[in-house]
């Protein structure tokens, strides 16, 4: 079984829950970008949280599905059509043999997700199937989906769960184009002046379209930088570090100009000063900004980011049950 | 040892603590940070997800819903302590022969694409410009000091398998050059870099902001893993490897091009005993002892 690629979409990729463990190494953890709305997918249509589901950015696939399957589209708002006829995001829907999927103009948000009953089958690489396009591994050989592609979809699964034909209102995911981010300061946040840690979190920035998997870049008024004398082999400029690792969330403002926060494919390691960084709770809510967006930093402690985290896991046991 | 007491603490976000050795870039920052990766690999703690040691500094990333993360911080000061108390400085390692082409058309080719609002200096290469910034005659003697000492991997990462190195030279000794102004688009893969004071080998094409010297003729990183040195692994480098430049002309480089094509090429490489202190003492007369145990293989 199989889906076959007729458009392949802007950047469609396979994705899964990610994989950890190789950051030392510079492989990113990469994943669906919005783990919570790929769950959602899986959820719908019977599969766990583990299986791979395709992430599509704006402008989704044409596809053909080989057997009859079980699927469902969550994330950003967008049309949804079967062989031309409207269907229902956040709903279970099942395609018959030769049935055509494709979609409509997205609303709001940049990524959207295709989850199908036994998850997409591409083969493990280092214990995922999530895209790196970069090392060229994982999902479809390394890329993106291409036209031609044959899409594999895994053998059922029991999931051992109630069948769930529809999210309900309240538990999908909301686009806004204004929001805060909490993040908790730290890393390098002592090189920031005091005018230009209150920049930080006092200020409006906008997401930029320089934004993808790696990381989304802000417009805004800028930060300052204390003077300094810059440590042995670090580089001239304020916001250069001697090259470390880099926490995924972290955000870091080359130049003192415009912070970019790292998302799930991002480079692992650099030398620009990490000044906070989005708590955990908050990735998929960044991954949802279209360009535009207003955003404020706003800090939390770490309590209160455990706190967040908490209560999103409390929410996915109740999906999850 | 001229190091701070302690390292920093601090957190990136709920995920992942930070612990930064020293400032400033020194053999002295690179070994305690890997000897704290490496006793804290050994406590085998649960919730520990990925221990990342870097130049000067760590990054730890955790699951707080399995290790609290006071206790995580408790654990990594006590291996700090551990380390900074122990006489043990010696690294079981190997050194390794990387063939470059220097000042090859690929990298200068692709330099010439980034010059004006890329470079500090437009005119001229990558190399030109080092050589100027580190008042040396020309190319030919900035690629003499590159590859006459060898050079320490200090860290892994960025992007998969690409290592940092640090050069086995006094201090004084050490060449600096800065990254470009802003990152090029575009990088050849395999393009030995520098930036500060670390170079760097691109494991892929991409993004980059060092300056561009050279290319090395074998991989790095092989997903295929085609090769025998990536029979275990598609990453050649580790952290606390040692690695040997050896120039290389257009015929040395197409020759190992072929070898690679055919499956045969492997890495000269033994093993090595690399001992901090020694090191420090007499660099020079170090290196020489390191680069020995690479003759005969």
């Amino acid at each position: 079984m199989a889906f076959n690629i007729l458009e392949p979409g802007l950047s469609t990729t396979v994705q899964d829950q990610g994989r950890i463990g190789y950051y030392r190494f510079g492989i990113p953890q990469g994943g669906s970008m919005d783990q919570y709305a790929a769950t959602l997918a899986n959820r719908l249509v019977g599969n766990t949280v583990a299986e791979a589901v395709l992430e599509c950015t704006y402008i989704g696939p044409k596809l053909v599905t080989e057997a009859d399957a079980v699927i469902a589209v969550t994330g950003a708002p967008v049309d949804i059509y079967v062989n031309g006829e409207s269907v229902p995001e956040y709903e279970r829907v099942t395609l018959k043999a030769g049935d055509e999927l494709k979609f409509g103009v997205i609303k709001g948000g940049t990524k959207y997700f295709i989850a199908v009953h036994g998850g997409i089958d591409v083969p493990e690489v280092l214990g995922s199937r999530s895209t790196y396009p970069i090392g060229a591994i994982g999902g479809m050989e390394g890329r993106a989906i291409a036209v031609g592609d044959r899409v594999p979809v895994g053998a059922s699964i029991d999931n051992g769960l109630a069948e769930l034909s529809a999210i309900a209102e309240v538990d999908r995911p909301v686009y806004s184009k204004d929001v805060n981010v909490r993040v908790m300061l730290g890393l390098y946040d002592h090189n920031l002046s005091a005018n230009g840690l209150d920049s930080l979190l006092n200020s409006e920035w906008v997401l930029t379209p320089v934004a993808d998997r790696m990381g989304l870049r802000y417009s805004g008024p800028g930060v300052e930088w204390k003077d300094r004398k810059q440590p042995f082999g670090a580089g001239q400029d304020p916001s250069n570090i001697v090259d470390a690792g880099y926490a995924v969330g972290s955000i870091q403002i080359p130049g003192g100009t415009q912070p970019i926060i790292l998302h799930r494919d991002a480079v692992s390691g650099g030398g620009y000063a990490m000044v906070a960084t989005v708590i955990s709770a908050d990735m998929d809510l960044v991954a949802r900004c279209s360009p535009g967006t207003k955003t404020r930093f706003v800090a939390v402690t770490m309590e209160q980011a455990l706190e967040a985290r908490q209560k999103n896991a409390a929410r996915a046991a109740r999906i999850w049950s | 040892m001229k190091q701070q007491t302690t390292a920093r603490y601090t957190w990136g976000g709920d995920e992942f603590l930070f612990v930064e050795i020293a400032e400033g870039m020194s053999l002295e920052a690179n070994f305690i940070s890997n000897s704290i990766a490496n006793a804290l690999e050994a406590r085998g703690l649960s919730g520990i997800v990925d221990i990342c040691p870097a130049n000067a500094s760590l990054l730890v990333r955790f699951d707080p819903d399995v290790l609290d993360w006071q206790e995580l911080e408790r654990t990594v000061r006590g291996c700090e302590s551990e380390v900074r108390a122990s006489n043990e400085q010696v690294l079981q390692t190997r050194i390794i022969e990387i063939p470059v082409w220097y000042n090859d058309p690929y990298t200068n080719e692709t330099g010439a694409r980034f010059r004006e609002g890329y470079h500090q200096r437009p005119e001229g290469n990558d190399l030109d410009y080092a050589a100027e910034v580190n008042g040396l005659a020309d190319a030919e003697e900035f690629i003499k000091r590159h590859h006459e000492s060898p050079w320490l991997v200090s860290m892994v990462g960025f992007v998969a398998g690409l290592p940092f190195l640090y050069q086995l030279v006094d201090r004084d000794q050490q060449l600096e050059v800065p990254k470009y102004l802003s990152p090029r688009t575009d990088t050849p893969p395999l393009t030995v870099g520098y930036g500060g004071c670390f170079s760097c080998i691109y494991s892929v094409r991409g993004a980059g902001g060092y300056q561009m010297f050279g290319v090395a003729a074998a991989p790095i990183f092989d997903p295929s893993q085609a090769l025998e040195d990536f029979s275990d692994f598609m990453i050649f480098f580790k952290p606390g490897d040692i690695v040997k430049f050896t120039p290389i002309d257009e015929i040395g480089y197409g020759r190992i091009r072929a070898e690679v094509d055919a499956g045969t090429f492997r890495y000269r490489q033994a093993p090595v005993v690399f001992d901090l202190k020694a090191a420090l003492a007499d660099t020079e007369g170090y290196n020489a002892s390191l680069l020995e145990a690479l003759n005969g293989v």
